[in-house]
């Protein structure tokens, strides 16, 4: 039997740059798509409002782990093959948008009603109020919470090892397979896991400080 | 079948929401108690549990615990798990909650001559669950979807379930669209129970309310 060592330790070790890369993939389309539904959520279109409160109520409300489920196997059951790095990107992107939606819609809702009416008062458009106006002080809000999400994202992700993808958990688990010496594997998954974490939510709770701090003046 | 999957999941949340609370209190009731050092290891606790996945935890308590000779099957360490899981999140909730008690109100409670006892009950903790109870919810909600990375240790609860549905039949995409929609109502009407039960524990809590009622029950 194979015992635990340095290379299978090395191997672990390598897979967590998998890991990042899927949680920046996910991030950023999830981001995009966040965003996208965030405005639509505060819409003046009746529509386009419930539509978006719709998505954010389902995603929010089913496990991540049946989206990528429905994603990998469900999508090739109806014949489209998606690669295992695909359908876990597009899954996380959809957890991900769901989640930074919320967010995002209550950063812009807690910037002063005033801001909106000052700047409809100089005669700007919509848009040129959420560029100019709007956005700059919600981004500002938005950014303590916004790291704290990515710490929910980088834990998920280690559920893609079902579909195949070898993240930083699946390694884990092929080493485990081989040498069954899982208290020392898991250990370490955990610690590397922890390393990106950690930094990540004291970050968060660091600029939370600095915004509560900068608004009390 | 699908019926035992959802009866499990239901059972698994709600089991896991019971023990993780109480643990909870005790543990943010030991950071406020306690001397400095058992604060620490509370916290630390807290951050440990907080800054890695679920996955990982549930995998150290089914396949790593076994290795120093405490064996469990699939339900008792996801049971375990949820429960260590949940209390790390519910204490930070709590905490929060607690901390938002302003210290005059506990003088006031005492000038009352309140006992601490009383003072504990319902001038701390019951304002400070009323107010976190959202929070708190929707941190329930999370570990109820959270309960479906159990089936990873074969534990037959809904996701679990549908993946021997699915191997049997091969017919994935019906198959998850049912258990999606069964997440998806489950998860709805966890929020919607939460939210009553929240209305019943703490109806209208001004918190100066219960403090002359619990008053008149003393004299």
């Amino acid at each position: 039997m194979q015992t635990f060592g340095w290379p299978e330790a090395y191997f672990i070790l390598r897979s967590a740059g998998w890991t990042l890369a899927l949680t920046a993939i996910a991030f950023f389309i999830g981001s995009i798509l966040g965003g996208a539904f965030a405005i639509m959520r505060l819409s003046r279109v009746k529509l386009l409002r419930q539509f978006a409160a719709g998505y954010i109520l389902v995603v929010q409300s089913i496990p991540v782990l049946m989206v990528l489920f429905m994603s990998y196997y469900g999508l090739s059951a109806v014949g489209i093959e998606l690669p295992p790095f695909f359908a876990a990107s597009a899954s996380l992107s959809i957890y991900v948008s769901a989640y930074l939606a919320e967010i995002w819609r209550g950063s812009i809702e807690s910037v002063p009603r005033q801001q909106w009416e000052a700047s409809a008062s100089l005669a700007l458009t919509t848009p040129q109020q959420y560029r100019y106006i709007i956005l700059p002080q919600a981004i500002r809000i938005s950014l303590p919470p916004t790291v704290g999400f990515l710490v929910q994202l980088v834990k998920n992700t280690s559920i893609v090892q079902v579909v195949g993808f070898v993240d930083l958990m699946r390694a884990g688990m092929l080493v485990n397979n081989a040498t069954y010496q899982a208290f020392q594997i898991f250990t370490l998954v955990g610690a590397i896991y922890f390393a990106i974490c950690f930094p990540l939510s004291r970050l968060s709770r660091h600029l939370e400080k600095v915004m509560n701090a900068s608004r009390s003046h | 079948m699908i019926l035992n999957g959802v009866m499990l999941t239901i059972a698994l949340s709600f089991i896991a929401i019971g023990l993780g609370l109480v643990l909870a209190t005790l543990m943010t009731a030991l950071r406020s108690l306690a001397g400095s050092w058992a604060g620490y290891l509370v916290d630390a606790y807290v951050e440990l549990m907080r800054n890695t996945p679920f996955l990982v935890q549930l995998f150290m308590i089914f396949f790593g615990l076994p290795q120093i000779g405490i064996r469990m099957n699939g339900l008792e360490a996801s049971i375990l798990a949820m429960t260590l899981n949940l209390a790390a999140y519910a204490t930070e909730i709590i905490r929060a909650g607690v901390d938002s008690i302003h210290k005059s109100q506990i003088e006031a409670g005492m000038a009352l001559a309140m006992t601490k006892r009383q003072v504990l009950q319902y001038v701390i903790l019951q304002p400070a669950f009323a107010r976190v109870w959202p929070a708190l919810s929707s941190q329930f909600v999370l570990m109820m979807l959270a309960s479906s990375i159990c089936s990873f240790v074969s534990v037959q609860e809904l996701s679990g379930t549908a993946a021997i549905i699915e191997q049997d039949t091969f017919r994935s995409f019906e198959t998850y669209i049912v258990v999606t929609v069964i997440y998806l109502v489950l998860a709805l009407s966890l929020k919607l129970f939460l939210n009553w039960l929240g209305r019943k524990l703490f109806p209208q809590v001004s918190g100066l309310a219960r403090i002359t009622e619990a008053h008149g029950e003393a004299a």
